[in-house]
């Protein structure tokens, strides 16, 4: 298959969809003449031009409030939030707006809306410009939320996410955007709610989301040299959940280990380690462990940030616990 | 308006040791020495210190992603501030922060800050405990072209307006958020003018010309200290570099960035100084040693000093 970086997909996945639908616009800072602070939305502006490509003020309240009423009269608004941590300013117009507009309005809206943004620590962005914020985000009805780990996965989910006619939170990971990855020409989709196993195992799962799926499996590989085999499993979409995958691979393991990269208190992992504890805690041959960031805000010195963000060490010593 | 001598060789200080700083910073950055964002305030220089020169140690200062100027203009220590762009345990925040938050409460430095726009409400809170606790002290609050976009731009000024609260808003702009040009994120060309939706001075001025934006200043500092309210002052500059290092800078004419070079505020100062007979070649050349000489000795602190240790990850996150 031919080979696209996680930022090459996302961006094809733009282009193919835009060309399909012209209902279709992307917004957002810096997204037009410069492509995207990433380079997501390169040469989008040379296609599709200003009036479908649009660089806006830095005034995220208004990108995603726009967005909402742009959607709720017949567009397709793709909207880019340059930073996760950026959601603050603009938090009202994503979840009192845009989440429960077709709800309280008794199903009269459609809000087919689109947010990506970039999550995650590791390039020394500091506290304000590293956190991965998934959970909150998994606590609003009426939004969907997705999380890609491969290029793969980016062009397809970010392919269904337009398509979607509801509010989707679409987080890529900075540290992905190099990754290169086996992607398909034509456009694809991938269904939410539906997650991937990324290697095949039969002694413990690990569920792992975004850049911590490829160090689980880097963990996978090193487990197999001292004969654990480990499944990892991706959910790719957070809301909504595929309980029932992770409930599956934990039947056939009977040890789960879960992994974020997101600060462990009431994380997603919180979310999973609940369903699995409600629906086959009687599968269960150890106690659930989940490897995350400490309770701390993202710290700028790589001599601490390297200490927060989960590696595959922690996740090798967390495995070895459970499988006992 | 005559400024003295002593003042006018400080503020002249001032500006060489924001420029040679950052210098080295873009160095260090490029050798791999600094991680992270780093956004640079060369060509900014006499806003920061054109403010700065106003302000007493006990005032305070709101800073933004561009901050080193704001702090040294302020009197922030150069050792600590380059350990900390360095990540080291012995910067101004024992490297958690890094150059977007580098702080120093003692000063009145209230922390440059990562988020744009989210200064001016800081602001406004800094600028009512002032009030609110009877002191004569005052605040300005730096922020970008970009950030006057941002509603906390008019949370923060309104409610500095109503309750006459001691602001400096001293927007500084280079005509750029990041590389969207000001002709295309706002219909204004004087972001000064928005003063009026508020009912508070609002002046724009040079801001490559030190003594033009040090005069504004002081007026607006004279008014907030005299418990007459807020002011915005809007100071026109460029910076030389990019967003932040590494930028590709595909947005900006060459053609507009030599002129604004032509306009470098260094330059024009030394010039003037020198034609005032305030500063001679001499006297320039001993200056210049001296800050460099800090700047190398602050390098030195940097280079020297040891990284945080991993158990200092979780210190901090609350008061004890
Ligand atoms: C809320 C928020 N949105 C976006 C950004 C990303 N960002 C960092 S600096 C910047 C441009 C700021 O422009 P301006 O206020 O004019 O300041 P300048 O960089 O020109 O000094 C942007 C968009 C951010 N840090 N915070
Ligand atoms: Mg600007």
């Amino acid at each position: 298959m031919r080979k696209l970086t996680y930022a090459a997909a996302l961006n094809e996945a733009l282009k193919q969809e835009m060309r399909r639908d012209p209902a279709i616009y992307v917004a957002g800072e810096d997204v037009a003449k410069y492509g995207g602070i990433f380079g997501v939305t390169a040469g989008l502006l040379e296609e599709f031009g200003e009036k479908r490509v649009k660089d806006t003020p830095i005034t995220e309240s208004a990108i995603i409030g726009s967005a909402v009423g742009a959607a709720a009269t017949g567009l397709r608004p793709v909207v880019e939030l340059m930073f996760i941590d950026f959601i603050g300013v603009a938090l009202d117009q994503l979840f009192n707006q845009a989440a429960k507009m077709k709800y309280m309005f008794g199903g009269k809206a459609k809000l087919p809306i689109v947010v990506r943004t970039t999550c995650g620590a590791g390039m020394g962005a500091a506290a304000q410009h590293s956190q991965s914020l998934e959970a909150w985000f998994m606590h609003i009805p009426g939004l969907k939320v997705v999380m890609p780990s491969t290029p793969y996965d980016a062009k397809g989910l970010l392919v269904t996410a337009i398509r979607e006619d509801n509010p989707v939170f679409f987080i890529e990971n900075k540290m992905l955007y190099g990754l290169e990855g086996g992607v398909p020409e034509e456009p694809y989709t991938i269904p939410f709610g539906q997650a991937d196993v990324k290697r095949e195992g039969s002694d413990v799962t690990i569920v792992a989301t975004a850049a911590m799926v490829h160090k689980a499996l880097a963990a996978a590989a090193e487990l197999a040299k001292e004969g654990i085999s480990a499944e990892v499993l991706d959910p790719r979409t957070l809301t909504p959940l595929d309980e029932e995958s992770i409930i599956n691979s934990v039947k056939k393991t009977h040890r789960l280990v879960i992994v974020q990269e997101a600060v462990k208190r009431a994380g997603a992992g919180a979310e999973i380690a609940a369903v699995v504890a409600e629906r086959a805690l009687e599968q269960l041959d150890a106690p659930i462990a989940r490897v995350a960031a400490p309770f701390t805000p993202v710290p700028f010195s790589p001599a601490l940030e390297k200490a927060f963000i989960p590696t595959e060490e922690r996740i090798i010593a967390a495995v070895k616990e459970v499988v006992g | 308006m005559a400024v003295e001598k002593e003042k006018l060789i400080e503020m002249y200080t001032k500006m060489l040791t924001i420029r040679r700083f950052e210098q080295r910073v873009a160095e260090h950055f490029a050798a791999g020495k600094i991680p992270g964002f780093v956004h640079l305030y060369i060509g900014e220089e006499a806003v920061a210190v054109g403010t700065c020169a106003n302000l007493r140690p006990d005032d305070y200062i709101t800073s933004t992603h561009r901050g080193h100027g704001h702090l040294i203009a302020k009197g922030g220590d150069l050792k600590r501030m380059m350990a900390e762009l360095f990540g080291k345990r012995t910067g101004y925040c024992k490297g958690k922060g890094g150059s977007m938050h580098i702080a120093d409460v003692e000063l009145g430095i209230l922390g440059a800050n990562g988020i744009v726009g989210g200064g001016p409400p800081i602001a406004a809170g800094a600028a009512l405990s002032a009030q609110y606790r009877g002191t004569d002290q005052v605040v300005a609050c730096f922020f970008g072209d970009g950030a006057a976009n941002q509603g906390t731009f008019h949370e923060g000024l309104n409610m500095a307006s109503i309750w006459k609260l001691p602001v400096i808003f001293v927007c500084e702009n280079n005509h750029y958020g990041i590389s969207l040009s000001q002709l295309k994120h706002m219909n204004v060309a004087d972001i000064a003018d928005r003063a009026k939706a508020y009912d508070i001075p609002g002046v724009a001025v040079d801001g490559n010309d030190v003594i033009a934006v040090y005069e504004a200043a002081h007026e607006a500092v004279r008014r907030a200290r005299a418990g007459e309210g807020s002011s915005l002052i809007e100071c026109k500059t460029y910076r030389h570099r990019g967003h932040f290092e590494g930028d590709p800078q595909v947005y900006r004419p060459p053609e507009e960035a030599e002129a604004w070079l032509k306009k470098d505020p260094l330059p024009r100062f030394e010039a003037k100084l020198m034609e005032m007979g305030v500063l001679t070649g001499e006297k320039a050349k001993q200056i210049e040693q001296g800050i460099v000489a800090k700047i190398d000795e602050a390098v030195r602190f940097a280079e020297e000093s040891p990284f945080p240790a991993p158990e200092e990850l979780g210190d901090d996150v609350y008061t004890a």
